[in-house]
């Protein structure tokens, strides 16, 4: 039986990788998950087989309701895929830390001996990792759905990365201390200890944050995450857990250096650098003028046009505008002009986020083109037409030293040779930073939401030449 | 230390170079459903929950083995779910 079960984990495992590995390309991309969906029922099955197992219906109920929630929960509109993703991080990370909670009572009443050093001590990684990316996910969530008891602007002051410091080492000793002796009289009450200081760091980490960083925030969670179910794996001994969790802790490791890339900064600044202050400093100052256009003369302009490079950001989520911009896309398609969709790493609330946007409009995935393919050829377009982007295309990031985001790579919009950006209002974007982009002397603005402009625009193009 | 550790160790090394090199080749297009795909994976975390809900434990335990397998297979459910959801809207031509 013994070996069964192993041969069955063995399975399990590879299949995972499988279902990793097959994510490579959109064409293999849903066999990974039938890999992934296997791999995790037969892993099931065969935990629920083991002979300690004898409370059936505990299972049934936990899983019944698992399912009751799990299935509205996979149906959010696709523009709540961050937030969903950021509370499912939260459900790992309490599900790690109540199983370490319980395994550590339960060894501790029925056999402290079985609590060695080297368990107790990935038991608490598992629980303080498990708790912390509970509330901290929790947080992140809250900050997206924007919700108003989670303030949205960073919130800083000053000391805060020694408090956090000073906190970090003081769960670290406790951890030391309860690591070394677990079954000391005073342990079971100062492990709660350690529960409660995990679950208020998961919220001091995140509420310096501000919402432009939710990409890379969303990604280290999911290391998180992963990494507590390694920790969990190390506890019960089994090289399932491990491996699975393995693979989703580097997976979120990879995606959060991304992110960092994109937005040249390093994990540390993204993490207590409080990016909101710097820019505060910078709001204000000389006023300038923009040009606006109308929907009609855009829509000229872009008629004429032979090649046109759609630049989404988060805007288009907010204002649901990507079935707008399918219709656009399809207007200027069947006029034979190249269309193409320049996406930004960091463009929207989470990684890849734009990208799953567009397919749910039904743009065809070959003309999403990331970044550094698309810089080539902005010199060649006629033109950029900005969605919803702010920062992602702002050129003080190659040309002003001064800048927050000076260094970070950009879509490089201000080559096109006519650049209409969408934008909602004339106030700065979210990081509160100024854009150049809408004072060169080749951008027009369409001030108004996202979907309407872009709405007007398939209007005067579909009636224009409606006739063919 | 044992060998337990040391094997375990090994496991978890080799297991991350190995979540290095297959993540790396991941389309950039398919970065929201790797994470909601992940995110589904590490909900493996329900092996443990099982154990503790169904075993002869005291009642207080089971309580909490349950609330964890409760959130491991929300997780389980809703992130195949979803994942298989973005996947399908991911196509090349338009008819």
């Amino acid at each position: 039986m013994y070996a069964v079960s192993q041969i069955a984990y063995i399975v399990a495992s590879a299949l995972f990788i499988f279902a990793l590995h097959w994510m490579n390309t959109p064409a293999t991309a849903r066999k990974g998950v039938y890999a992934g969906v296997a791999a995790t029922t037969i892993a099931v099955l065969v935990t629920w087989a083991e002979p300690s197992v004898i409370h059936h219906f505990w299972i049934i109920g936990a899983i019944a309701l698992g399912f009751a929630v799990g299935i509205p929960l996979s149906r959010v509109p696709l523009t709540a895929v961050p937030q969903r993703t950021a509370l499912s991080h939260a459900f790992g990370g309490i599900a790690a830390g109540l199983v370490g909670t319980a395994e550590y009572y339960l060894r501790l009443s029925e056999g402290p001996e079985w609590l060695t050093p080297f368990r107790m001590t990935a038991l608490i990684a598992e629980v303080l990792l498990g708790y912390l990316t509970f509330t901290g996910s929790i947080m992140a969530a809250g900050k997206l759905q924007e919700v108003k008891w989670v303030p949205q602007r960073p919130v800083t002051y000053p000391g805060q990365n020694v408090v956090n410091g000073l906190l970090f080492l003081a769960t670290i000793v406790l951890a030391v201390l309860i690591a070394r002796d677990p079954a000391a009289a005073w342990a079971p009450f100062a492990f709660p200890v350690i529960v409660f200081l995990s679950l208020l760091f998961g919220v001091l980490l995140i509420i310096p944050i501000g919402g432009a960083d939710m990409p890379t925030v969303i990604a280290i969670l999911n290391s998180y995450a992963g990494l507590s179910a390694v920790a969990m794996g190390f506890v019960l001994d089994s090289n399932l857990l491990i491996t699975a969790g393995a693979l989703d802790g580097s997976s979120g490791l990879i995606l959060a250096i991304i992110m960092c890339k994109a937005m040249n900064r390093s994990f540390t600044n993204v993490l207590f650098g409080a990016f909101g202050q710097v820019q505060q400093a910078k709001a204000g100052g000389e006023t300038k003028e923009y040009k606006s256009e109308t929907a009609e003369g855009a829509a000229q302009v872009l008629e004429q046009s032979s090649f046109v490079v759609i630049i989404p950001g988060y805007g288009m989520a907010v204002a649901q505008a990507q079935h707008k911009v399918r219709e656009l896309y399809d207007q200027l398609k069947k006029r034979g002009i190249t269309v193409k969709f320049a996406i930004h790493p960091v463009a929207g609330r989470m990684p890849g986020h734009m990208n799953v946007l567009l397919a749910e409009a039904d743009i065809p995935y070959t003309d999403l083109v990331e970044m550094d393919d698309i810089n080539h050829d902005m010199p060649q377009a006629d033109v950029a037409l900005v969605v919803g982007a702010n920062d992602v295309v702002n050129p003080a990031a190659h040309t002003d030293k001064s800048s927050p985001i000076y260094g970070m790579p950009i879509i490089e919009a201000d080559k096109a040779r006519t650049i209409f950006a969408i934008k909602r209002s004339k106030n700065p974007g979210f990081a509160g930073i100024d854009n150049e982009l809408y004072f060169s002397d080749r951008t027009w603005m369409l001030f108004g939401d996202a979907k309407a402009v872009i709405g007007d625009l398939v209007k005067e193009l579909s009636g224009g030449s409606g006739m063919h | 230390m044992n060998n337990e550790f040391w094997s375990t160790m090994f496991v978890f090394v080799l297991a991350s170079f190995i979540g290095l090199g297959v993540i790396r080749k991941v389309s950039r297009l398919l970065h929201t459903p790797l994470m909601s795909l992940t995110n589904a994976i590490s909900a493996i975390a329900v092996v443990g929950a099982i154990l503790i809900t169904g075993g002869d434990y005291p009642l207080r335990i089971r309580v909490l083995g349950a609330i964890a397998l409760f959130a491991s297979m929300t997780n389980i459910v809703s992130g195949f779910l979803i994942t298989d959801r973005m996947l399908k809207m991911f196509k090349t031509e338009k008819r």
